[in-house]
């Protein structure tokens, strides 16, 4: 699955989605479901939740692993996909749509320079797994 | 030093697995997902490529004196063509390894081993023969495929004479499996019915996709070492190397049903007698939870306030959909409710089923029951 455009990438394997405002919606790529496989338990945070910009603000679990989710932005907690959490097979399905994470309001917006584009992050990526072949 | 290629690598990296370090071996840890593999030999029938564990023949007239010091069993008891459970110990009562022995005539033992203790093993088994009979490493001449899941069997008669799927649970034949000399065993380790079939490394590949193709209408699967995992675990079935090792005994790993004192001597007999005397200073025990978290190994368990053991092994189960896990509680640790819940349990475990604890999850101690595994029956 390519990387969608309209997104920003961390080299944590999350994207941000900045939609209006300072309103960012997170969630976990398609790279970083395939890595973890069958996810089957998902823990974030309360709505009001301060979060930092790269730290961990949830967690993933798959069959096999545990892994964080870290904060691509810093910002309060919003919105939290609550759903997700009886349905966490979603993230494996739909990463970048009914699978996103929460939704936050940004400290500042300027964190997003940061990120990745879309083709920077496809690079990353096929870089990362060059070198873990080696 | 690169890991060992089994005679099917290239057929699971051609099936797209991803591939893993275990054991000192490249083996498919998924090809379609853990969770579909997990329930495709749960309801219908899954493949196994196995041929990282190691085999070792112990055979000749004394064969029989030396298999009955080197394991805890009554070897008297395994007739020509069964299949037996059991482990060597050290002489501390600390285990070597876990294995399966197969009787394959009068004076012949195939004992099948786990893959990282194979060279430990066959060095512990050729110290201890001390020339009495022929300990021989046969692990590159076999490649193990199983065939798992409630339509193992049919699947399986396709390719054999109609007696050969008919052999009964932990039992053995020599036969042709596809037109190939195999040893086939009705054995397993994920808790379904199944076959394990011994064949010659060099024809492991014409075997493997005769499976898949008698396979297909029961749709079979593929399976790797992540659901062989979960499937493991939901069996009750112990890991070497998580849920026992040098450092426990078969006492306190709740094998005590595969120890013969009676059978004579055997390398750790001594040890084993006077803890059954003293007691065992930590129990296995079976662990559901009972919120929603995933027990994973190294996780401490809790009593009360108490930390009162560790988790070895830990899993989400694909059938239950809760958390499971095997572990070591010290019954010294007990809260005193614990405790006096004791006194009833004949076996002398503190912790009985039904025993309230916790597992510290990410700092949070997420409530959890003990309970008697296999943690999933199939029906």
């Amino acid at each position: 699955m390519e990387a969608p455009k309209e997104l920003r990438y961390s080299q944590e394997h999350e994207w941000v989605l900045v939609e209006e405002d300072n309103l960012a919606t997170i969630g976990i790529t398609d790279h970083a479901q395939d890595q973890l496989g069958d996810v089957v338990f998902v823990e974030l945070p309360e709505p009001d939740t301060q979060l930092t910009q790269d730290e961990p603000f949830g967690v993933v679990e798959s069959v096999k692993a545990v892994s964080d989710i870290y904060a691509p932005v810093s910002g309060t907690v919003k919105e939290v996909n609550t759903e997700l959490l009886n349905t966490p097979e979603t993230l494996n399905e739909d990463p970048y749509g009914d699978a996103w994470l929460v939704q936050v309001e940004m400290n500042d917006p300027e964190e997003l320079d940061a990120l990745m584009t879309a083709e920077e992050y496809e690079r990353f990526v096929e870089e990362e797994q060059e070198s873990a072949d080696e | 030093m690169t890991a060992n290629r089994t005679p099917l690598y290239k057929v699971h990296r051609a099936l797209g697995a991803r591939m893993i370090e275990f054991g000192g071996w490249q083996m498919p840890v998924q090809y379609s997902g853990i969770l579909a593999e997990h329930r495709a030999v749960r309801t219908q029938v899954g493949l196994f490529d196995l041929s990282h564990m190691g085999e070792i023949e112990i055979a000749g007239p004394r064969a029989y004196e030396v298999c009955q010091e080197l394991f805890v069993t009554d070897i008297a008891r395994i007739q020509v063509m069964q299949a037996q459970y059991s482990v060597m110990c050290f002489a501390d009562g600390g285990i070597v390894d876990d294995v399966i022995i197969y009787r394959l005539a009068e004076e012949r033992y195939l004992v099948c081993v786990n893959a990282a203790n194979r060279t430990t093993d066959y060095e512990w088994m050729a110290q201890h023969n001390r020339d009495r009979a022929e300990v021989i490493d046969r692990s590159d001449e076999y490649a193990l495929l199983a065939l798992q899941g409630p339509q193992a069997r049919t699947v399986l008669s396709h390719l054999t004479p109609p007696n050969l799927s008919a052999i009964r649970r932990y039992w053995a034949a020599q036969g042709e499996v596809a037109g190939v000399p195999t040893l086939l065993a009705r054995t397993g380790y994920t808790g379904e019915d199944g076959f394990e079939l011994f064949v010659p490394a060099e024809r492991a590949e014409h075997i493997w996709q005769a499976c898949g193709e008698a396979g297909r209408a029961a749709n079979l699967v593929p399976v790797g070492l992540g659901a062989r995992d979960t499937l493991r675990l939901e069996a009750g079935y112990l890991l070497y190397g998580n849920d026992i090792d040098a450092r426990t005994t078969p006492l306190e790993a709740g094998l005590r049903r595969l120890v013969y004192f009676e059978a004579g001597p055997f390398v750790g007999s001594e040890a084993l007698r006077k803890q059954q005397a003293d007691g065992i200073e930590k129990q296995l025990v079976g662990i559901k939870m009972e919120a929603a978290g995933i027990p994973r190994q190294g996780y401490t368990i809790w009593s009360g306030e108490q930390q009162v053991g560790v988790v070895t092994s830990g899993t989400q189960s694909p059938m239950l959909g809760v958390g499971i896990a095997l572990g070591y509680v010290s019954p010294s640790c007990a809260d005193e409710k614990s405790k006096r819940a004791l006194q009833t349990d004949k076996a002398g475990h503190v912790y009985s089923s039904g025993t309230p604890l916790a597992v510290a999850i990410r700092n949070r101690r997420i409530p959890a029951t003990v309970v008697k595994p296999p943690f999933y029956r199939r029906s």
